[in-house]
């Protein structure tokens, strides 16, 4: 089943193109992932999939749905279905880390106070955080912190398709292989779809399935690590070249 | 997709059957938990999970609380199933124990310690404030000009409409009810005097202050707290620029200048407003209101009320960046401090006009 479908999308800010006619298609299970150079459009097209950013012609389809021509109820149930992780984890500055996980259970389900902590609870350990660090506020904890506990609370409600926004930028190497690891073991635990935009070399190579590349507008590459030389690109050349040096 | 989601519970004895058919996930769950909280305590339960097609970790949850307050027996349980369940069960359950009450004591301790060092911080600041602004007769190289004339754009040129049309209002209202007393007595050339006396005292300085603080006063807290939240403030600091000279002095100096040319203009426009007024209600004419305004009002209130704008200004602009630089890692202490920088300004500007009204009286002037 294809969790995400872009077909033809064309993206213009005021008089400067940004795409011209992207097309891609994310399956289901698998990590997905956004690729190219700074400026080139990958967040821009992410935050498109969220329904962030409007899409000036052409269609994305997520979950079967139109993001593109969809109702008030049914992007309301979309965006219930999905979880998305900020660059900076974009916790709200006023709740702890509990509060800013149990947020979406409070808002949309009944459950009781307590079956909501106890989800809280676990998901907090599943993404690697302490029990304790729960009653921290966003302002007292690190930046790695900060992204796992934006990976919670997009958890909170376990959603299937997953967007991260460079999971892995701004983390020393060790958690951000660990961060990696978290990312591919909650795949596989939780049957998650991800797509995720990254620079990271590493990341790139042990977590991602399949990969897009935009470069000049377009989509040059779409498809696994292996074959990434199969084809010719500046941008593939000069990232690609020497994985020793990164 | 809600449809084919379905709950059965069957009552044999005392063994309760229930069966889930389709998503057993965190909807489904808060949508069943009437249903489901309605099976006793220590009941004994047999769970079908065959025709289950999905399970998240909320309801593996759930069935894990299940577990230890009833007898529970899962059945039909897919490889794919009990992933979901062993994935739960690593994790011990945990409690985020409470946070610590404080006794009524400790409250009102800890209410006015907050206070106490509120205040410490507050004299720190107006004492490095001093510092720096001595350091600047010293060193006059660190004088920003254009920053000074900048902030005069944004807080006082540009704050002039308002002003004017307040105070002109003002003028207008305080004129329309006196007339009416006035008019009684027969003593209508008065309004003159009346009129002239209060807006050049106490009037347009008070508006102009009021109307400043509430909009220089905040975008000053609002900008120097964002400033501090993305780590600009530190930016400067590292890379030596002073805050204080290139964000504070710059603000109050530029607010000190401005405040008296703005009373200035408040006056002119409430003075007008109350002269058409007395030309409309009581037949003055516009000459006859001037040569009277020029016997009747002393020019010294005029300079009174000049001389309470860099106080005025002075007390704004400090009260303004000290909440600014209260402001702490989160977003909604910007609008605190933007609230309490207003209301703290405005108080202090008319306890500081109490003051000069009982000096000024005891000075006989």
């Amino acid at each position: 089943m294809r969790v995400i479908e872009v077909r033809d999308v064309r993206t213009v800010f005021g008089s400067k193109v940004v795409h011209d006619g992207l097309n891609l298609s994310v399956e289901e299970g698998e990590i997905y992932g956004l690729l190219g150079p700074s400026g080139c459009g990958k967040t821009t097209l992410m935050r498109e999939m969220v329904m962030l950013e409007p899409v000036y012609s052409g269609s994305i389809k997520v979950l079967g749905y139109d993001v593109t021509h969809i109702t008030q109820e049914e992007a309301q149930k979309l965006r219930e279905s999905w979880g998305v992780l900020f660059q900076f984890g974009a916790l709200f500055s006023s709740l702890n880390l509990a509060e800013n996980v149990a947020r979406p259970l409070i808002e949309y389900t009944n459950l009781s106070n307590k079956m909501i902590e106890e989800i809280v609870a676990f998901k907090l350990q599943l993404v690697g955080l302490r029990p304790r660090d729960a009653k921290l506020y966003p302002s007292q904890i690190s930046g790695g912190m900060k992204k796992k506990a934006g990976l919670a609370r997009a958890l909170a409600m376990d959603p299937k398709l997953l967007f991260l926004d460079e999971p892995t930028s701004g983390l020393d190497p060790i958690s951000a292989r660990e961060f990696d690891a978290l990312i591919l073991k909650l795949r596989e635990l939780l049957n998650l779809t991800i797509v995720m935009v990254s620079h990271d070399l590493q990341s790139i190579k042990d977590t991602m399935d399949r990969f897009a590349i935009i470069d000049n507008k377009k989509i040059v590459y779409e498809g696994p690590y292996a074959q990434i030389h199969t084809v010719k690109s500046d941008f593939i050349d000069k990232f690609f070249r020497d994985t020793n040096e990164q | 997709m809600g449809e084919e989601n379905s709950l059965f519970i069957e009552q044999k004895n005392d063994l309760f059957k229930i069966k889930v058919v389709g998503d057993f996930d965190i909807h489904t769950l808060s949508k069943w938990r009437e249903k489901l909280s309605s099976i006793p305590k220590y009941a004994s339960l047999e769970i079908d999970l065959s025709a289950t097609s999905r399970l998240d970790t909320a309801a593996a949850l759930f069935l894990q609380d299940l577990q230890q307050s009833c007898t529970v027996t899962l059945v039909g349980v897919s490889p794919n199933l009990k992933h979901t369940l062993e994935l739960v069960q690593k994790y011990p359950p945990s409690k985020f124990e409470k946070a610590q009450e404080c006794s009524l004591l400790e409250k009102i301790g800890l209410f006015y310690y907050k206070k106490y060092v509120f205040f410490l911080h507050l004299l720190g600041f107006i004492g490095e404030l001093f510092v720096k602004l001595v350091m600047l007769v010293r060193f006059p190289k660190y004088f920003r000009y254009k920053e000074i004339l900048y902030e005069i754009n944004q807080s006082a040129v540009r704050a002039i409409g308002i002003v004017a049309l307040t105070s002109f209002l003002v003028g207008v209202v305080i004129a329309y009810q006196s007339a009416v007393q006035l008019k009684l007595y027969g003593a209508n050339i008065f309004i003159v005097d009346m009129l002239g006396i209060s807006i050049l005292r106490e009037l347009a300085p008070m508006i102009t202050a009021i109307v400043i603080a509430g909009r220089s006063g905040s975008s000053y807290t609002a900008e120097i707290g964002a400033m501090k939240i993305t780590e600009e403030l530190d930016a400067m600091r590292t890379m030596g620029f002073d805050p204080y000279y290139y964000l504070v002095v710059p603000r109050i100096i530029a607010l000190s200048v401005s405040l008296p040319i703005l009373i200035f203009i408040a006056d002119v426009a409430g003075v007008f407003g109350g002269m058409l007024v007395a030309h409309s209600q009581l037949g003055i004419s516009f000459g006859l209101f001037i040569e009277r305004f020029n016997d009747g009002v002393a020019a010294k209130h005029f300079f009174l009320g000049e001389i309470k704008g860099p106080f005025f200004a002075f007390l704004i602009a400090t009260i303004a960046i000290y909440r600014g630089f209260m402001v702490k890692d989160d977003t909604q202490s910007i609008g605190k401090n933007t609230t309490k920088s207003v209301v703290e300004s405005i108080f202090s500007v008319i306890v500081c006009d109490a003051l000069f009204s009982v000096v000024f009286t005891n000075l006989g002037i």
